[in-house]
């Protein structure tokens, strides 16, 4: 159902959708993060995405953990219910809140802190469980909030600003995701809106877990010459294997692809994303093939971006569990219940 | 003593994983059958095979569904135990054991009766297959009581027809045999009955035979409850077993579709995110679990209360500290589910008794959840969860209707003007109003375990977050006389100067939960002594105004819980205005549950030492 919307001034040169609305309909409270953060344009990124796809704001569920990154959802979609959960919790969180509605669009943000440390083991759990949502990781390698320790995704080498080198190897996103199953498996850059957007689109149309690994520089704690999660870093490295095209429904495939480098694949709502190979190695639709292709890139220290592995096939927790297609909310009351506490007790005597 | 008719305590030793579960609970089916009220209660270890196992029955005419802390009759089928079963036995008692192998120099007391049946002989003469003859031999033993004690054949037969139902007849057939086989060796060998048995009666119409775990399943889903989240742990598993059991029957469509979600967790942490989760989303939903699982959850209990999000949390409690005894129980997790979580936390709870007041409350935490927007316990025990009590029949009420608080809806947020504001206090209750995501535009808002403001928005303001904390209070405060009221019986008939309630003596006891049935024997047996006791059983916390007031009209109440450091009195002295001297702890901590003759004897050596003083 649509709302009549509270008039608001809008500025005549600002496109509207199909909805009627303009991107500062998608927008929430103003952010407090530091200037320049790489999460404040995964926002924007978000907003771009949500507006496009023509979403009801107040239909999407925005969720988060604790950290820098998960103060986030209070910036974006303001008609929207938002919870900020415990420090990694957020996947248990938004298990419980799909079981109940699965109707709505879930769209966790988290931490490399949040996700990779802490809620490790609920962030498993969740790919495991298949619950539909798009789970962002907006990943900078330290802990932004507590002040710039290294988190779990920092590279083996990488330095503080005082230049003491992490030893641990990383733990990837990426590869723990494909490799738990996760039917939706992305890695995108803050500073490349061209290329995340119609990631983000694609990830909240995508029937499953959608995760999303976003390299997020952080400007306060881990931005300077030594980290590998620097913007200037990242930019070099960056490895962009694919690029995926985000066709709504019923919309024509108007770009023109080169032959042999273009794989549409039609998404469970009558959309398509068009996978188009900017590196012919890669198949992200071979998850052993990816996971090889992945290797071989990080030991040339690439960061190696894209859909990197999708699986449009695999069942929702809801279809798992044959869930009557509504929400739970206020479907459990028994109008038989004096016939059903009859019939227990009839057993009990 | 041995002309005991329907007043007596059989004790059952054996070894887990026999299949002696059953012939236990045929036994204790056929006496109920035969009209008699009866308790059962399992000790059973944390092993799937091997390690002693015991199961108490008290047959009891004069209704006391407790133990009462003596054995009248051991029948002693543990080798391993023997020599501590037959100690246990009280002078003028019997033993029964199994003859095929003799224990003359163990059999050394002359003041029990021994009876000797060579079940392990007989059987294994009769059937061929090894894992048969295991069997049988816990069934030779049923046919062996069923003599001695005057038990009905025919109900005994009925209940395996029932059991085994009509197309497994070779079975019912089978287990019959092993029946005669022990009634007619005993009928051959001793006079039968014996003075102590079961004599058929009409005490028992109108009650059923049922465990707390199971009617606390029903209460959930008769409640609406669609969302259940847990991790596996003894003794609350059969909650979520017996819940998805109901569901399976009764929340399915035609197309066999579910209208509810169960999710096995990662842990009791997820398990209790999951809930807050759904509870967020507007659904009702609960987990079970027990201490281990509480301690785990401690981080979205304090999450749930500040941020206002209901959720049920059974605890069902075993004995602790740490893995404990988890096939024992205990009630130590009452100040933990009280106050658990970091920061100024408290939580209502609700105690119920036995398994029909499980179901009763389980149902009330889902509205009492819902109307004060917080987790609510239903604080539960391994003695009411996994023991089989005989209840009276649990009543539906037709008027029931789920209180699902102050939820705006569609309409009401189509008419707000200006925007939501999250934890504003209009009725003066405590109590804010909430909205549920996908509903309506105007109703977002942003929950935060962060410092909020009563707008709801983010606060590090001194004064904004004391307001929201002396609210949360306030709504506590509202809870206090919602909750199930203590039940409270005094002793005298003369009545108080207002005439509005009876004249209370001099003493009071005071328990929660399962002590119920104990403290009430306990009380009965005092009295015919020539002791009177009022009496109060707490059922919620926050404890309503009735209970400073029993506390007050007493010189002297005695609290009888089962934990080790006195958790119940505790909770008392720090919530109410008690003057510490008046309480006399009656603590029973063994992971048995408390008996009738542990408060009496309590009691008494109190008095004696008052006395002496
Ligand atoms: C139980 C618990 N332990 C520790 C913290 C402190 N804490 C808050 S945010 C955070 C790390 C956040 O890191 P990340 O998820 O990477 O987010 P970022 O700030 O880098 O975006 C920590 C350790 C907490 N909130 N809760
Ligand atoms: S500390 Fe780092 S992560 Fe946090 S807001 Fe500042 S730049 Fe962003
Ligand atoms: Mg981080």
């Amino acid at each position: 159902m649509s709302f009549m919307k509270k008039p608001q001034v809008h500025h005549a040169e600002l496109p509207v959708n199909g909805l009627g609305y303009t991107v500062r309909d998608y927008e929430g409270g103003m952010s407090t993060l530091c200037a320049g953060c790489g999460h404040d344009s995964i926002t924007a990124a978000l907003i771009q995405a949500c507006w496009g796809l023509d979403i009801e704001p107040y239909r999407v569920a925005k969720m988060s953990g604790i950290g820098c990154s998960s103060k986030t959802p209070a910036y974006f979609l303001r008609e929207a219910h938002g919870i900020n959960a415990l420090h990694g919790r957020m996947p248990s969180i938004a298990t419980g809140a799909n079981a109940a509605n699965g109707e709505l669009h879930f769209l966790g943000v988290s931490g490399d802190g949040d996700s990779l440390s802490i809620g490790f083991g609920q962030f498993a759990h969740a790919i495991r469980r298949n619950v539909n949502m798009l789970y962002l990781i907006e990943n900078n390698g330290v802990y932004g909030l507590t002040k710039g320790q290294f988190s779990a995704s920092a590279d083996i080498g990488s330095t503080t600003k005082r230049g003491e080198a992490n030893e641990q190897p990383p733990i990837d996103p990426v590869m723990t995701a494909i490799s738990l199953g996760c039917t939706f498996v992305a890695r995108g850059f803050s500073g490349d809106k061209e290329q995340l957007v119609p990631l983000i689109q694609a990830g909240l149309r995508h029937r499953g877990f959608a995760m999303i690994d976003i390299i997020s520089p952080c400007v306060a704690f881990n931005d300077h010459e030594g980290s590998t999660k620097s913007y200037a870093h990242t930019r070099e490295y960056f490895h962009p294997a694919i690029h995926a095209d985000f066709i709504p429904p019923r919309e024509e495939i108007r770009a023109e692809y080169e032959k042999g480098r273009a794989m549409p694949v039609e998404l469970h709502d009558g959309s398509t994303i068009v996978l188009r190979k900017i590196d012919v190695d890669h198949d992200p639709t071979d998850r052993a093939g990816a996971i090889a292709y992945l290797e071989r890139h990080r030991e040339a220290r690439e960061i190696v971006t894209g859909l990197l592995y999708l699986e449009e096939e695999g069942s929702d927790l809801h279809a798992n569990n044959r869930t009557v297609p509504r929400s739970l909310v206020d479907i459990g009351m028994h109008e038989n219940a004096e016939a059903i506490l009859e019939e227990f007790q009839a057993g009990c005597r | 003593m041995t002309g005991r008719v329907n007043d007596f305590t059989l004790k059952i030793a054996t070894v887990n994983g026999t299949g002696s579960a059953s012939a236990n609970s045929l036994l204790m089916k056929a006496i109920f059958r035969m009209g008699v009220p009866v308790m059962g209660k399992n000790y059973f270890p944390s092993n799937i095979q091997g390690l002693p196992t015991w199961y108490e029955i008290r047959v009891t005419d004069p209704g006391h569904l407790t133990r009462s802390g003596e054995v009248n009759f051991m029948v002693a089928l543990n080798a391993e135990t023997f020599a501590k079963d037959h100690a246990e036995v009280t002078p003028g008692g019997y033993l029964l054991y199994d003859s095929t192998w003799p224990r003359t120099r163990e059999l050394d007391r002359d003041d029990i009766h021994v009876i000797g049946v060579p079940l392990a002989r007989m059987v294994n003469h009769h059937f061929v297959d090894a894992r048969t003859r295991i069997l049988m031999k816990n069934v030779a033993f049923v046919g062996a009581l069923a003599a001695l004690l005057d038990l009905d054949l025919d109900v005994i037969e009925q209940l395996l027809t029932e059991t085994f139902g009509a197309r497994k007849a070779e079975l019912v057939k089978a287990n019959m045999e092993a029946v005669k086989l022990g009634y007619d060796d005993v009928r051959e060998h001793y006079d039968c009955p014996l003075p102590m048995h079961v004599r058929r009666a009409d005490m028992t119409a109108g009650h059923v035979i049922v465990d707390g775990n199971t009617t606390a399943a029903l209460g959930a889903m008769l409640a609406g409850a669609t969302v259940g989240a847990w991790y596996p742990l003894t003794p609350s598993t059969s909650v979520m077993d017996a819940f998805k059991g109901f569901c399976e029957k009764y929340r399915r469509t035609a197309d066999g579709e579910r209208e509810y979600v169960l999710l096995q967790a990662e842990d009791e942490l997820a398990a209790g995110g999951m809930v807050m989760g759904a509870g967020w989303m507007g659904a009702r939903a609960f987990t079970a679990t027990s201490g281990p699982g509480i301690s785990l959850m401690n981080e979205f209990l304090s999450f749930g209360y500040y941020t206002e999000i209901p959720g049920v949390v059974f605890d069902i409690q075993r004995v602790g500290p740490s893995t404990g005894m988890p096939t024992r129980t205990q009630q130590s997790d009452l100040m933990e589910c009280a106050y658990a979580g970091h920061g100024d936390t408290r939580h209502l709870c609700l105690y119920p008794a036995d398994p029909a007041e499980a179901f009763h409350f389980s149902m009330r935490a889902f509205d009492l959840a819902e109307h004060f927007q917080t987790p609510v316990f239903l604080v539960s025990d391994l003695d009411i969860g996994m023991n089989e009590w005989m209840v009276p029949e649990l009543q539906w009420d037709p008027r029931y209707r789920p209180d699902r608080g102050k939820v705006l809806g569609r309409d009401d947020l189509e008419r707000l003007s200006g925007p939501f504001r999250r934890y504003m206090d209009p009725d003066n209750d405590g109590v804010p109003f909430r909205t549920l995501p996908g509903v309506h535009p105007a109703g977002a808002f942003f929950t935060r375990g962060s410092g909020h403001s009563k707008h709801g928005t983010y606060t590090e303001d001194a004064a904004e977050y004391q307001e929201v904390m002396d609210r949360l209070r306030r709504k506590f405060e509202t809870a206090r006389e919602h909750v199930p009221a203590p039940l409270i019986e005094y002793a005298g008939k003369a009545f108080s100067a207002d005439g509005r309630r009876p004249q209370p003596v001099k003493y009071g006891m005071l328990t929660v939960g399962s002590g119920d049935s104990a403290v009430r024997e306990a009380r009965q047996n005092m009295k015919a002594g020539g002791t009177e006791i009022d009496y109060c059983r707490v059922r919620a916390f926050p404890f309503s105004d009735d209970v400073q007031r029993f506390i007050d009209e007493h010189d002297t109440v005695f609290v009888v819980e089962q934990n080790r450091d006195a958790q119940l009195k505790s909770m008392l002295l720090c919530e109410l205005e008690v003057d510490a001297d008046k309480l006399v702890s009656v603590l029973h901590y063994n992971g048995l549950p408390i008996a009738s003759m542990d408060v009496e004897a309590a009691v008494l050596d109190h008095f004696r030492k008052a006395k002496a003083s």
